[in-house]
């Protein structure tokens, strides 16, 4: 067994250790908004947090992250960065499959809480591993200004 | 225009206690697998099936077409209530089950899908039927409740009002008497001056649950006793199971069964994790003595050298031959393609479960008519037993538009194998995805321009060769005409541009065994590269300007002209661009391309740096898709399609080795990342023409665009998609 706090909720898995956080949100605990994109850290679509920083959860086998603060999209309005994120995606219609968008949100909610000025280089580095293949690239730095803009 | 039988099924029901007013049958939602069961298999005869107005005053539109990205959930919805005149706030969209014979597409004969950009066009007239014939009945309720003239009846925002007596009603209160109403014979549509969505600001319909994790994708699906698989697919295309070992498979914790299928061994666990450690255990023996063993290269050089030949006639006209003999000067290039993955967000899956009345299907697909065939011919039922719940699909790019329905018949063979015990999720990972083939199809074009001693443009030849998309394929009868697909040729074969004399002609190898696929934009995501680079070089060899050449050879395409003249303006077209940092080189392109009845220009500005590395600055799109249902989506799809094709122009390319697919995630196929998307400007040409496509028409002129404006910045007009930097060195 294995402790999970995951949105604040404890939980006890029973998986294999080397199984990666991603599998144990989505078929353990039914999760499904964090999604699976290419299982090797190299999409960004599996992006949680971690003890507040961003993580793919495809690469990171579940018995590391064993009791420390895991939150998910669906946690994410419930901090003001994260509501301020999921407004301005609205406003601005970022999405379009929306496939990629949980992680990016999650990668953006991570950013502006630590930088809420971020540059167009800011948005660079801290979503550079989020890939959209519909590429709504140009929406999602828009929403993450207009957010920071919000927060100001 | 025809006229639509919308029957009132709410009408009957209404005697049974139903409240409510439907047009047609309506499921429960389909999102909710829990929910979908046997009371959406009662009545399935109804034709037309698009709205729901609950008496809670909801206003459910049914969509007939996949949502994969491209916005047409939100579309479809606004031309219903558009002439509903419902409240955009209250409206809902839920995906219509399979069902040729209410919800297929109108230009496609009994069809049900999703492709070619056809979302709208094909429901412009449709869904405001459906929508003006609601209103009506509303209105007629409305009348005989409060006993005046229909005349005098107003509805605005889900509200029935009589304002001479200042009395009304919102659309829930009215749905029960509307229920029996008759549906009117004819109706009359809004004036594109009345419109108040339609060319409007109406949201997205499905932005809030793609940003807060609750949109339901395949890949989320779970359903009791469900069972996830994972499949070892063969190396090579061809190959097949010689023999396999299942012993450390199955001694996997959570695996529950290993299976053989046609297209490989399938391993069956309660989850998808067990499910994959179970696939790396397999040890499979595999048959590859008829396997495709050729790489990339041998292909290509074997299209060059067919090249060389004469093809088969796809257009003709004026005397080429003698047109190259009087010329004074012939420019000639060569132009490769490569294979491209899909590569969408969310890789191939399909959950299928098989009860005693049939099978169940959840999946976001393009094509349900032709998947329900074939699982019907799996399992022995017939294509209506075949009930399929539409997702939301993480993208498709035509990829979930497959002509012989791959994975989903994967899926429904693992069923099949598996004695249909428990309903299965196939899941692919990202490298079954890549490595699956029905990749955009591998091609050659040569190109040969003959000037006269003024530096007209006097004859055109075009040759292409590549595998067909649609031989072999259930389209093949409808598409390929005289050994020519259409869909190889088009964008070359329609080439806008007034030349005297051009013959376009096609070699179609058939001993290729790498399966193909339309990949957005189809075609024309190859042949609007030749053709506009290769003008590029004409104007170069004539010494024009290339707008001033095109804007001349456009003499009677008053639709390409006009948004290639919109383009250039907003891109300061002639007015210098600033230069960049010491040792690089800028320049500025343009490419203008039709495909799905829709007109696109595109100016690219580009930096090449002394090394070869490329930044693309700034696209400027101008857009002609007749009437824009939703301007933001307009643009939304414009910059998305810059994106996917810069995409393919600097990084795509699968290769074969030996016939093994090289890449597999990734790390070997990028995808263009933030940092490298340009500033995109959208500008909408104003219409009143009925609208056409637009999820693909931002894809084609990209790549030439970029590709001009590296030509202008530095000489050289890459000859291969995707550009080489080594090329582009100063
Ligand atoms: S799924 Fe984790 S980074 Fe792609
Ligand atoms: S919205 Fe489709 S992959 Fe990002």
């Amino acid at each position: 067994m294995i402790q999970l706090n995951v949105n604040g909720k404890l939980h006890a898995v029973d998986v294999a250790p080397d199984t990666p956080l991603l599998w144990v949100l989505r078929d353990t605990l039914g999760l499904t908004g964090t999604k699976y994109g290419c299982g090797q850290a190299l999409c960004g679509a599996c992006t949680v947090h971690v003890d507040d920083a961003p993580l793919r959860s495809c690469a990171t086998p579940v018995s590391a992250v064993a009791g420390r603060k895991i939150a998910t999209i669906e946690n994410a309005d419930r901090s003001r960065v994260g509501k301020a994120v999921q407004d301005a995606w609205r406003k601005l219609d970022v999405v379009q499959c929306g496939y990629c968008q949980s992680g990016q949100i999650m990668s953006a909610i991570a950013l502006l809480s630590q930088n809420r000025k971020p540059t167009d280089a800011d948005i660079d580095t801290a979503l550079g591993g989020n890939l959209c293949r519909c590429a709504t690239y140009v929406r999602i730095r828009a929403a993450v200004h207009l957010a920071a803009k919000s927060l100001a | 225009m025809s006229t639509l039988t919308i029957e009132n099924v709410s009408r009957r029901n209404f005697l049974q206690g139903v409240a409510g007013l439907t047009l047609g049958f309506c499921l429960p939602a389909l999102a909710a697998p829990a929910a979908a069961g046997k009371a959406a298999t009662a009545a399935s005869f109804e034709p037309n099936a698009f709205l729901r107005i609950g008496s809670d005053n909801s206003v459910t539109v049914i969509a007939k077409h996949l949502e994969m990205g491209q916005g047409t959930y939100t579309g479809l919805g606004t031309l219903l209530a558009e002439e509903l005149d419902a409240d955009w706030n209250t409206v809902r969209i839920e995906g219509a089950p399979a069902d040729a014979s209410r919800y297929n597409n109108l230009f496609w004969g009994p069809a049900q899908g999703t492709g070619g950009s056809t979302a709208m066009a094909n429901s412009w007239d449709q869904l405001r039927q459906a929508g003006a014939s609601a209103r009506a009945m509303l209105v007629s309720a409305a009348a005989k409740r409060w006993q005046v003239p229909a005349a005098e009846i107003a509805v605005r925002d889900g509200i029935v009002s009589h304002p001479p007596s200042k009395r009304s009603l919102r659309f829930g209160e009215l749905a029960a008497d509307a229920a029996r109403e008759a549906v009117p014979a004819k109706v009359t549509l809004k004036a594109p001056q009345d419109f108040r969505l339609v060319g409007k600001h109406a949201p997205r319909k499905d932005s809030a649950e793609k940003t807060n994790g609750r949109a339901i994708f395949t890949q989320d699906i779970r359903l009791p006793g469900m069972l996830v698989a994972v499949v070892a697919h063969p190396p090579r295309f061809g190959a097949t199971v010689k023999s396999f070992d299942a012993g450390a498979a199955k001694r996997v914790k959570g695996v529950v069964d290993v299976v053989r299928i046609p297209s490989g061994v399938a391993v069956l666990a309660a989850d998808t994790w067990s499910a994959k450690k179970g696939r790396d255990a397999l040890t499979v023996d595999w048959d590859e003595s008829r396997a495709f063993k050729l790489g990339s290269d041998e292909i290509l050089a074997r299209y060059r050298e067919m090249a060389q030949q004469p093809g088969l006639v796809a257009h003709q006209a004026g005397d080429t031959d003698q047109a190259f003999a009087a010329a004074a000067r012939v420019v000639k290039a060569g132009y490769d393609f490569p294979y491209l993955a899909h590569a969408a967000m969310e890789p191939m899956n399909c959950v299928i479960r098989l009860g005693a009345e049939g099978c169940e299907v959840w999946n976001g697909e393009q094509l349900h008519t032709g998947d329900q065939h074939q699982l019907a011919g799996i399992f022995g039922l017939k294509p209506e037993q075949v009930k399929i719940n539409m997702l939301y699909a993480g993208g498709s790019f035509g990829r979930r538009a497959s002509t012989q329905s791959d994975y989903v018949v994967e899926a429904a063979q693992i069923v099949k194998a598996s004695g249909g015990k428990a309903p299965i999720k196939l899941v692919w990972l990202r490298e079954d995805d890549m490595r699956a083939g029905y990749y955009r199809p591998l091609f050659h074009h040569a190109l040969e321009a003959a000037l006269d001693a003024n530096g007209k443009l006097t004859g055109w030849r075009h040759r292409l060769v590549g595998q067909s998309i649609l031989m072999g394929s259930p389209f093949e009868a409808m598409m390929v005409k005289n050994g020519i697909d259409a869909v190889s040729v088009e964008g070359a074969a329609n080439l806008p541009y007034a030349i005297p004399n051009m013959r376009v002609d096609l070699h179609t190898p058939t001993d290729i065994a790498v399966p193909v696929l339309w990949w957005r934009s189809v075609g024309s995501s190859h042949t609007a590269y030749s053709t506009e680079v290769f003008l590029d070089r004409v104007a170069k060899a004539a010494g024009k300007d290339p707008l001033s050449l095109r804007l001349e050879l456009l003499g009677d395409k008053p639709r390409h002209s006009a948004v290639l003249r919109l383009a250039a303006a907003k891109a300061g077209w002639g007015t210098p661009l600033k230069p960049g940092a010491p040792g690089t080189r800028r320049g500025r392109g343009v490419a203008v391309h039709e495909s799905f009845h829709s007109y696109v220009a595109q100016v690219a500005e580009v930096t090449v740096a002394a090394d070869g590395s490329l930044k693309v600055d700034r696209v400027v799109c101008a857009v002609d898709c007749g009437i824009a249902i939703n301007p933001d989506n307009v643009r939304a799809q414009v910059e998305g399609a810059v994106g996917f094709a810069l995409s393919a122009a600097l990084h795509g390319e699968i290769t074969l080795k030996q016939g093994a697919v090289v890449q597999g995630n990734f790390d070997g196929y990028p995808l263009l990342r933030i940092d490298q998307m340009p500033r995109v400007e959208v500008h909408i040409l104003p219409s009143t023409a009925k609208p056409t496509g637009i999820g693909e028409p931002g894809v084609p002129p990209l790549a030439p665009a970029v590709a001009n404006a590296i030509g202008a910045a530095t000489g050289t007009y890459p000859g291969r998609l995707p550009f080489s930097s080594a090329e582009l060195r100063a």
